[in-house]
């Protein structure tokens, strides 16, 4: 006879009551909703004002308006390729591929740190260059550097607040001086920052600008000994600086232009230097330099020889993702890690999903 | 004659594990999303968990074709055995196909899909933003009916269990029950 006959008719006998099949209904019912609950509270459903990448990324949409298949930020920007030439250095210091003696393909992208796609070229707007070493293998290192010393913030909220505080107003078209003191007084570490920046003297163009990784990352040797790094690529053109001419009198694109007119006269080239931390260096805090005098491994030379445009480029396909790494480079402590990547991945997603309008630096402009 | 009351011991046993591992997936997936801090640490876990759990539900679909399935409750009228059926083909469906629409999507993306250190898998389509915008809302999607899916057959199996107690439970527990 089958058990499953025998087992409901001995709980035939023992018939509920009622109430006791009350109890038991309410507590499936309580249980599932407390399922239910657990989740949308790790999705962060009852916290709507945490800052979430989806929060940060439609700050950038708020301040700049939607521009689409454009990214969020660095929107303007051209399509670059070349190559890394290790000179096997670093392989003291990272186990990565990379850093073998040899030869690597590279995609890059130069761009304004700006949420505006077709923000005029300035001086002071941060410059940023975005590499893809591609390795053996599949394997990949990614990285977005600026020209900036050191970044004005420690954590995504302080970026937050002050893309916030820094948005221009209608009516002046410039900061609130209000808010911008606000948000000074409450950072002290974004002033000092700051200072740092104004100190070091802005280049004439792309090409001789010095890119910095600014966050601080780890090398992992053959032997699994970590070593924090920052690195920076220091060009082999030579510094300039630049001119002082009014902005009227500058073209729209004249950075990008002059990068174009650059690298179809001749390849440009940087030397990877890889500046080795002490202990007791900050590994967490994007806004702090290392002390002057730390050892620098001059690990090789990238040379960038092909531009296009953004809108045909190899680059607009890529998420320059910063926490990309092959094996042999690790993430430090630095919480704008975690938040860049996430951030970047948010941007790459939505404009992925969207038709892009013509970038401001045209295909033709390329080619001249 | 036995009547075989029990899910085979293979059977439980890989749906006992993929329970936790695919709750504990959809908790990071939710999670990972709303994250800037943790974002990193949990997609590092979640892209070979993904793999993990395409990999077993593979094996347990072979192993759910070659076992006997005891046979459900004789009260079970014929609607709920159909809907008992369904739920059970979506959810196998879903297993398999979330964890590949998450590898086809970081294809599209160009991105490498790395599992461990210096190992990770071939790319299983080309790359193409607008796939990828499309797979990666796909992935979400898919993701959200999982866990309704769950949400249906966690409450159902708790109401047979404690309400109806027709001890529809004791073919999947995890210990052994044997028949009287």
């Amino acid at each position: 006879m089958p058990n499953y006959a025998s087992t409901s008719m001995e709980r035939e006998v023992a018939k509920p009551s009622a109430d006791g099949t009350l109890v038991r209904v309410s507590s499936v019912g309580i249980i599932v909703l407390a399922v239910v609950g657990i989740f949308l509270y790790l999705g962060g459903w009852f916290s709507p004002h945490k800052l979430t990448p989806a929060r940060l990324v439609d700050g950038f949409e708020e301040v700049n308006g939607i521009h689409p298949g454009f990214r969020r930020n660095h929107g303007k920007g051209v399509s670059v390729s070349g190559f890394f030439e290790s000179n096997g250095q670093g392989a003291r210091l990272s186990k990565a591929v990379v850093f073998t003696a040899g030869r690597v393909p590279v995609i890059g992208r130069f761009s304004l740190g700006s949420g505006q796609p077709y923000v005029a070229d300035a001086p002071d707007t941060a410059r940023g260059l975005g590499l893809l070493f591609q390795l053996p293998d599949g394997e990949e290192w990614r990285t977005a550097m600026v020209n900036l010393p050191v970044f004005v913030v420690t954590g995504p909220q302080g970026f937050y607040d002050l893309m916030m505080a820094s948005r221009p107003e209608p009516a002046t078209g410039k900061p609130d001086p209000a808010k911008m003191a606000a948000f000074f007084g409450s950072h002290p570490e974004t002033v000092q920052a700051f200072t740092v920046i104004k100190s070091h003297p802005v280049s004439s163009g792309f090409d001789n600008s010095t890119f910095n990784s600014l966050n601080a990352f780890r090398f992992v040797d053959a032997n699994g000994n970590s070593t924090p790094v920052r690195w920076s690529l220091a060009p082999l053109q030579p510094f300039e600086p630049s001119a002082a001419a009014d902005a009227d009198q500058r073209d729209k694109n004249y950075l990008f232009d002059a990068l174009i007119a650059n690298m179809h006269q001749h390849p440009l080239q940087w030397r990877l230097l890889i500046t080795v931390g002490q202990p007791g260096d900050p590994t967490d805090n994007a806004t702090i330099p290392w002390p002057e005098g730390r050892e620098q491994v001059d690990a090789g030379t990238l040379t960038l020889d092909h531009i296009e445009s953004d809108d045909s480029g190899l680059a607009r396909e890529i998420n320059f993702d910063p926490l990309v790494l092959p094996a042999g480079i690790a993430p430090s402590d630095d919480p704008l890690l975690s938040a860049r990547s996430a951030v970047y991945s948010q941007s790459f997603t939505r404009r992925a999903g969207e038709t892009k309008e013509p970038g401001a630096v045209t295909p033709s402009e390329v080619q001249k | 004659m036995t009547t075989q009351r029990q899910f085979p011991a293979s059977m439980r046993f890989l749906h006992w594990l993929m329970a936790a591992l695919v709750l504990t997936m959809l908790g990071i997936g939710v999670a990972m999303v709303a994250s800037l801090g943790d974002y990193h640490s949990l997609v590092s876990i979640h892209r070979p968990l993904g793999i993990l759990i395409l990999l077993l539900v593979v094996i347990r679909f072979v192993n759910r074709l070659l076992s006997n399935v005891p046979p459900l409750p004789p009260e079970f009228p014929p609607k709920e055995r159909y809907v008992a059926a369904a739920s059970e083909v979506m959810l196998y469906t879903l297993l398999f196909v979330i964890p590949l629409v998450g590898w086809a999507m970081l294809s599209a993306a160009r991105y490498p899909i790395v599992l461990f250190g210096s190992i990770h898998l071939f790319p299983i389509l080309p790359r193409n933003l607008v796939l990828y915008a499309f797979l990666r809302r796909t992935h979400t999607a898919l993701a959200y009916l999982l866990f309704f899916a769950f949400v249906a057959h966690f409450g159902a199996v708790l109401f047979h269990t404690w309400v109806m107690r027709d001890g529809l439970f004791d073919r999947m527990a995890p210990w052994r029950v044997s028949g009287r």
